[in-house]
């Protein structure tokens, strides 16, 4: 941006906010009871509005708001300055972190699966083995019929439809997660496609915004095979296929079988930890953090991150489990709370 | 008009109307103003990409965000199709309305409610005519478009198996919601042509139709013309619709059962989240063609509607 | 046709086969005329009732779905958490961000796009400058709404760091403005030169001739074209996503997010969750029985047609 379009835009927008506060004095008055605004990562959307249902009602004047627009959406409003929080399942990249003047610190919140979902009328439990699920979404296997796909399915009768998959319209870290994944398991998905928050799909699949999306275009599309987080699945009773992991195991996505995936997890000074392949438990699953600003513009904002975080990690993390996401160690949530209260200050 | 009109008197009176003239002159001018100004901030925010890729980005294929590699054409083809698609269907159901609405085949208390209900459609809002859409018309759509594949694979417009939504289905959305627009200009059109020309067609022996069909809609064409721009200026800027029923997937299929992608709806998709400045900056690029497409419509709408305007005083 | 007789002279079909050797139409047989003429007939009823299809199907299905599952509970209630039963669910707080952003919307737009179109059609005098700001407002109107989101965003939302009511007020009037300057400029239009004449000869000036004598006259025209511009506003989501963007709670003032039902519907719509796709009727119902009440009122101020986009 130059700088005579930033003091345009100031400009322009001091003369609307001069003429709509002369024009309706009394909706400015309405309380200004204090919200902290968030935006992100759609993984754990529900999660996030039973945490901020709870929160506002346990803390009567705290209120939170939070939009699922996805975590591309989340970490870019952050470098923006337009949201007190965002929500993001990609963890910030360094290059990201450094665009944001006023300092980020990742807090992860919760751990999930990124389940296979897909729409086949008759066919349960489907299972995919490890060189299958990656061709799918390469578009190395196109029908459902193809032999790979029921030599892992003996007995099935699998229709003779064009696999139709669905993957999200706007930078998603279920993406990420899905993707990285794949790519870790699959040299030719590497090498076609690769990891990343919107990588460039070569099957031309249908689109959705959010993981609501894909699991509405999954449920209203026959043939079709999509990736959601596990909740999304679940919630809305979508089939969801077994995934051979590293030990050769179908494993159904589940609590359980994700809370073994990320057992094993060391977390780093920054919190930003990617599980691409576990040893054990259901193979794809990732951590979803909340990133807070190191610095905010009053001291009341500082707080009420504070204690919105201190909440999440502590008395939160309870519902997590109840929701099918993984909660975060004790000792890490523990270690999280206390850089979140020795860093975040105001001006 | 009263432009030449001037009645000032003296005094306090006389700075208050002038004052007044002021205030409606500065008035006048913000629409100008606002229209400089969107032209500029997205072209603003457009610049680097415009660097980078200049004129090719309007054939460029690929759209990888990853990579930084950004071109528009299956925006492009998918925006241009599904109007094309729009019009192809809403130009003769309109015309028939605007016909039917002008002529007498209906008596009067029945030729204005239906004039008024098809005007209706405008009135509902474009994420409602969406909703039912994903919920109503690609079901009701699905068996057609499994039909069209099963008998006429062989022709390419409907090569591939149907998914549902795609690039019918949002022509077909489009159609309705222009329809309105069609009907209500082409039957004003229809209505301004001078009662004379269709006396003079009967007294020679024409029938209704053969007026219609000779005399009526060739008088009318500069005016139906313009109705039908103005109809694709709308058909190309619709985004929430769209995007919920054309499956978002940035290809170039000849078929029309596959899916597609617009420019409204890949700026609805991404705006909010494109972090890396080449990303935001193709996305800008995007959103000033598509102003610079609705434009170059508009004005040609405009100057057919005005040449028309000129013909029936 | 039984009553074509009330509409002379245009019904008369030709029936005296001699008119034919005098006519300019090409000879055809008096069988091909009557296939053309009751084929044309045939076609032109089945389109028109193919157009009318749609608006029926669509109202049908509303009406259907979202009176399943309408209640008062609804009206007054915010939205509810997925999955937590037992508790009330609706979405108040949108209906409340609509009626808030269209009214500062309208605030806005109003007073600035019917001052501007007195300018236009009183006082203006440099006919081509009228001309190019006439051109400007008709080419503004048809900027893509999702455009007119994208600059708001650049305006507005960078600027002042947030999304905000605002925001989303100033995106909805940019669209209202074009529509209230040209339903005003063609009532303003419709006032005979005389009235004016008769104001100026009393002595008035020329702001109180416009105000007492103009738009007075021609306020039937201006209301119409108002109401249909609010009706319009109402209904955008395009504008609004990018800069009001969404809230789970109650409007908090102006420069905070805040929730509309045309967001609400997009947001559901796209959701897997049934109970939330149920709620997208609803909430339709509930916004399209207000832009139909705002737009039929339109009509009835004054029977007089306006292009309602």
């Amino acid at each position: 941006m130059t700088l005579l379009g930033n003091s345009v835009r100031r400009v322009f927008a001091t003369s609307v906010v001069a003429a709509a506060l002369t024009f309706s004095p009394v909706l400015t008055a309405i309380a200004e009871a204090l919200t902290l605004n968030g935006a992100g990562a759609t993984f754990p959307a529900p999660l996030y509005e039973r945490y901020f249902s709870e929160y506002s009602r346990a803390n009567p004047p705290m209120r939170v708001n939070y939009q699922a627009i996805g975590s591309g959406g989340g970490i870019r409003q952050m470098i923006e300055g337009t949201i007190d929080f965002g929500g993001s399942d990609a963890a910030m990249t360094d290059a990201q972190m450094a665009q944001v003047s006023r300092g980020v610190i990742l807090v992860p919140t919760a751990g999930g699966a990124v389940s296979i979902v897909y729409n086949l009328p008759g066919v349960n439990n489907l299972r995919l083995s490890r060189a299958v699920y990656p061709d799918i979404f390469s578009g190395r296997i196109t029908r459902w019929n193809d032999p790979r796909i029921a030599a892992d399915n003996p007995g099935v009768n699998l229709p003779d439809l064009p696999i139709r998959t669905a993957v999200r319209a706007d930078g998603s870290g279920t993406t990420f997660i899905f993707s990285n994944h794949l790519s870790a398991i699959s040299p030719y998905f590497r090498g076609r496609i690769g990891s990343g928050t919107a990588p460039s799909w070569t099957t031309n699949p249908l689109q959705g915004r959010g993981n609501a999306g894909v699991a509405a275009q999954v449920a209203r599309t026959r043939g079709a095979i999509g990736y959601v987080e596990y909740a999304y699945a679940k919630q809305n009773n979508l089939q969801a296929a077994l995934l051979q992991n590293r030990a050769n195991e179908f494993v159904a996505p589940s609590l359980a079988s994700t809370e073994k995936a990320l057992a094993t997890l060391n977390f780093p000074e920054n919190f930003r930890v990617f599980v691409d392949d576990p040893a054990d438990g259901y193979p794809i699953a990732g951590l979803t953090w909340v990133m807070v600003y190191r610095q905010y513009e009053t001291a009341e904002q500082a707080d009420a991150v504070k204690k919105l975080v201190r909440w999440m990690l502590t008395e939160g993390q309870s519902i997590n489990n109840t929701l099918d996401y993984t909660r975060v160690p004790p000792a890490v949530a523990q270690r999280a709370i206390e850089v979140v209260n020795s860093t975040v200050s105001s001006r | 008009m009263a432009n030449s009109f001037k009645t000032e008197l003296q005094g306090v009176r006389f700075g208050l109307d002038t004052g007044f003239t002021w205030l409606a002159r500065a008035s006048a001018m913000v629409p100008v103003v606002l229209l400089v100004a969107i032209g500029w901030v997205i072209g603003q925010q457009a610049w680097p990409a415009m660097q980078a890729f200049g004129l090719s980005f309007l054939w460029g294929q690929d759209w990888d965000v990853g990579a930084a590699l950004f071109g528009a054409l299956p925006y492009i083809y998918g925006t241009l199709v599904s109007a094309a698609i729009a019009l192809l269907l809403a130009v003769p159901v309109g015309l028939s309305v605007a016909i039917l609405t002008t002529e007498s085949f209906l008596p009067t208390w029945v030729r204005e409610p239906v004039a008024f209900l098809v005007e209706l459609i405008a009135a509902i809002p474009s994420v409602i005519v969406g909703l039912w859409g994903i919920f109503v018309l690609i079901p009701f759509l699905m068996p057609m478009q499994t039909w069209l594949f099963d008998h006429w694979r062989w022709v390419p417009l409907f090569s591939t198996e149907p998914y549902g939504p795609g690039m019918l289905t949002a022509g077909v959305i489009l159609a309705i919601m222009i329809l309105p627009t069609l009907a209500a200009l082409g039957r004003d059109v229809l209505l301004a042509l001078p009662p004379e020309l269709r006396m003079a067609a009967m007294a020679v022996g024409a029938t209704r139709w053969e007026t219609i069909a000779h005399v009526n809609l060739p008088a009318a064409s500069a005016g139906i013309l313009g109705a039908v721009t103005l109809g694709l200026g709308r058909a190309l800027g619709e985004t929430m619709a769209v995007t919920m029923v054309i499956g978002n997937s940035p290809q170039i299929s000849a078929s029309l059962l596959d899916l597609g992608y617009t420019i409204p709806a890949v700026l609805a998709n991404q705006f909010a989240e494109a972090v890396d400045e080449l990303h935001l900056g193709a996305l800008m690029y995007l959103a000033l063609v598509l102003f610079l497409l609705t434009l170059a419509v508009n004005v040609v709408a405009v100057l057919m509607v005005r040449a028309v305007g000129m013909q029936t005083p | 046709m039984t009553k074509a007789s009330q509409f002379p002279p245009f019904d008369a079909e030709p029936k005296a086969p001699q008119l034919r050797q005098s006519s300019g139409f090409p000879a055809q047989s008096p069988p091909q005329r009557q296939i053309f003429s009751v084929g044309m007939t045939g076609l032109a009823f089945l389109l028109g009732g193919v157009a009318l299809l749609p608006l029926g199907a669509i109202l049908a299905e509303i009406v259907r779905q979202g009176l399943a599952h309408f209640s008062g509970e609804v009206l007054v209630s915010l939205p509810a958490p997925v999955g937590m039963t037992g508790v009330a669910n609706g979405f108040a707080n949108a209906i409340l961000g609509t009626l808030i952003m269209v009214g500062i919307a309208a605030l806005l737009s109003i007073p600035l796009g019917v001052i501007a179109a007195v300018f236009l059609t009183e006082f203006g005098q440099d006919m081509r400058l009228l001309q190019v700001i006439r051109f400007m407002v008709v080419v503004l109107s048809g900027v893509p709404s999702i455009v007119v989101g994208v600059f708001v965003y650049g305006m507005i939302v960078l600027a002042t760091k947030q999304f905000s009511a605002l925001a989303g007020s100033v995106a909805l009037a940019v669209i209202m403005l074009p529509i209230i300057i040209l339903a005003t400029e063609s009532a303003l239009n419709l006032v005979p030169l005389s009235q004016r004449m008769a104001a100026a000869a009393l002595g008035a000036n020329r702001m109180q001739t416009t105000l007492w004598v103009v738009i007075t006259a021609a306020l039937p025209g201006i209301t119409t074209g108002v109401l249909l511009a609010i009706a319009r506003a109402a209904g955008e989501t395009a504008p609004l996503i990018f800069t009001a963007l969404f809230s789970q709670n109650w409007p908090e003032g102006l420069n905070s997010p805040t929730p509309s039902l045309s967001v609400l519907i997009y947001n559901y719509a796209n959701s897997p969750f049934i109970e939330q796709n149920d709620m997208a009727w609803t909430a339709a119902l509930v916004l399209l029985g207000l832009v139909l009440t705002i737009n039929i009122l339109a009509r009835l101020v004054m029977r007089h047609r306006i292009p309602l986009r």
